[in-house]
């Protein structure tokens, strides 16, 4: 499944990643070659296989509905880049 | 053309949990900003979300409710986009298969007339963080207490064809959710969050038409005027030949209008996928047994139990079952005086007023549900009049004490003695001449009117304590 420049624009937009416009034909046939190495898993027969979700076969444990964090915000915060008023502040998102 | 209006709604429910779905971090509503954000929430490396039972079991009891089919294996599945409020670059939601399949409910319209509206599916999931776009120095504040708060999202089928429509479904799952006690369903504090999909096709067209989606619409009055403004929008622009764009749109309530969100397109290119830190949820019968023994009685049940039992109408009964509290309050007040009729106009009627007026909930009624029975079983009983039992009711809601302390300490009792009536009759006939000369000569058929003058006077002179019926018997005995 070959990938063209148009498609890896658009994935490294959605994953905000910066791809050089240079680099967008070699990262390109990088993506398409290891698609192609997963499409070769295509030929196994999976007639009857059920689609999986996860490669355990259990099932998910659930804890109790009870409050059992305390307050860390001055800890989380001493790594943040920037805070006010227990804000953590961010470049500006405007809708 | 005659146009028809398609709607579906999906509905984020805040589920009243203490800790988070995936976290043991406070759900508190109102705290200091990110004191309740633990480092799951944060989304800080190493971290793993571990399912909260009471979130799993709230939505069971909610696809109880409908009559869904419960997802028995449900797959939680990351739903990726960028936004500061979300630490984790995405949000833990279901996809292909939600812990509530399809299920039902049924809307009364204002006509009377029931009407099946289809709930495609229910799922859960985490809630993001707030954000803040006052001014901090050009910067946008984050705060991440509501991150990681359950959601359940009920996604209805376009089954709706009116804004009055979306209006009662909305109203419908807003009361269910309550009566299960799984949401407070406060809607200022963001607990009960629509969004709405509207199109418009011509009557008849079988195909629907192509749709805009209403963000946030966190009111059941900006949800109708919202879906008022929106319909005449694509109307107005098919019918000057242009095309409706599917897009995410936003009702800015003081301008009563929709406006386009400037998202690019591939905002919705969410490339959901299964959650490896998650493993499929299983939820057996006992599970299924367990989270549904206390179910309440819904709704609709009690609807009809309050029209079997109590006599009630459908409105007054839909009314009165609007919420557990209210319905509650209700039956304790009805029981006590033993008539739920009289009971019931006093809900709806007077106390619902002075509720409305003052802002207050029905849990805040500072007449409890016995205090009115009590006044009310002084009216059945003819100790006081209707009239005098409004005059009660509000020195009650003063905090004067219990009916039979305000009418005693006010000396409210009704007159019933009919000497006493009578003298204040024979002197009202006295004072006014006048009148009586005027009713004696006027023809039968005014007469009945003309009393009422009579009647004013006396129930002037008695303040309002002269009984009324014995008043008008002794009336036109002695005018003749």
């Amino acid at each position: 499944m070959p990938l063209d420049k148009a498609d890896v624009e658009k994935i490294a937009h959605l994953a905000r990643l910066a791809v050089s416009e240079e680099a967008l034909e070699g990262v390109a046939g990088d993506l398409s070659n290891i698609l192609d190495l997963v499409e070769q898993m295509g030929a196994a027969d999976t007639s009857g296989v059920e689609p999986m979700a996860h490669p355990l076969h259990m099932a998910q444990r659930l804890r109790p509905d009870a409050v059992t964090e305390t307050d860390l915000r001055d800890r989380f915060q001493s790594i943040a880049p920037q805070t006010e008023d227990g804000l953590y502040l961010v470049p500006r998102v405007v809708e | 053309m005659q146009w028809e209006t398609v709607i579906g709604l999906e509905i984020h429910t805040q589920l009243a949990t203490k800790s988070k779905i995936f976290s043991g971090a406070s759900t508190e509503f109102g705290k200091a900003p990110n004191t309740q954000a633990c480092a799951v929430d944060l989304g800080l490396p190493g971290v793993l979300p571990v399912l909260n039972r009471e979130a799993v079991a709230m939505a069971v009891k909610f696809g109880t409710a409908i009559q869904a089919a419960l997802g028995r294996r449900s797959v939680f599945a990351r739903k990726n986009y960028f936004y500061p409020d979300l630490p984790k670059g995405y949000q833990i939601s279901q996809y292909e298969l939600p812990i509530v399949g399809l299920g039902q409910v049924e809307i009364v319209l204002d006509d009377g007339t029931v009407k099946t509206i289809g709930v495609t599916r229910a799922h859960l999931e985490e809630d993001a963080g707030k954000s803040l776009h006052e001014d901090y120095h050009g910067m946008t504040g984050i705060d991440l207490n509501r991150a990681g708060t359950p959601l359940l999202e009920i996604v209805s089928e376009p089954d709706m064809r009116s804004a009055k429509d979306a209006v009662a479904y909305a109203k419908k799952i807003h009361q269910i959710v309550r009566y299960l006690g799984i949401s407070d369903g406060n809607m200022q504090e963001g607990s009960f969050r629509m969004d709405a999909n509207i199109s418009v096709r011509p009557q008849g067209q079988e195909k629907f038409g192509t749709r805009a989606e209403l963000k946030n619409l966190n009111s059941f009055r900006f949800l109708e005027k919202a879906i008022h403004f929106e319909v005449e929008r694509q109307i107005d622009r098919i019918e000057s030949g242009g095309e409706v764009v599917q897009e995410t749109r936003l009702y800015d309530a003081h301008k009563d209008e929709t406006r386009s969100m400037r998202t690019k397109e591939e905002a919705n290119d969410y490339r959901y996928f299964p959650d490896p830190d998650l493993l499929p949820v299983e939820i057996d019968d006992a599970f299924i047994a367990d989270a549904t023994a206390d179910m309440p009685e819904l709704p609709d049940a009690k609807r009809h139990r309050f029209v079997e039992q109590y006599g009630l109408s459908e409105l007054d009964a839909a009314q009165l079952t609007a919420s557990r509290a209210l319905a509650g309050y209700f039956e304790t007040a009805a029981d006590k005086a033993g008539e739920p009729k009289l009971a019931a106009n006093w809900v709806t009627g007077d106390l619902a007023g002075a509720l409305n007026k003052d802002g207050l909930e029905i849990t805040e009624s500072p007449i409890s549900a016995d205090q009115l029975g009590g006044l009310i079983l002084r009216i059945k009983d003819n100790t006081i009049s209707g009239k005098i039992a409004k005059q009660v009711f509000e020195a009650i809601w003063n905090g004067e004490g219990d009916a039979d302390q305000v009418i005693e300490a006010k000396g409210l009792k009704q007159i019933t003695d009919t000497g006493a009536i009578e003298k204040i009759v024979d002197e009202v006939i006295a004072d006014n001449p006048e009148q009586v000369e005027n009713y004696r000569n006027a023809e039968e058929k005014k007469k009945g009117k003309m009393l009422g003058f009579f009647v004013g006077q006396i129930m002037k002179a008695s303040k309002g304590k002269a009984n009324p019926q014995q008043v008008n018997e002794l009336l036109k005995q002695k005018l003749g």
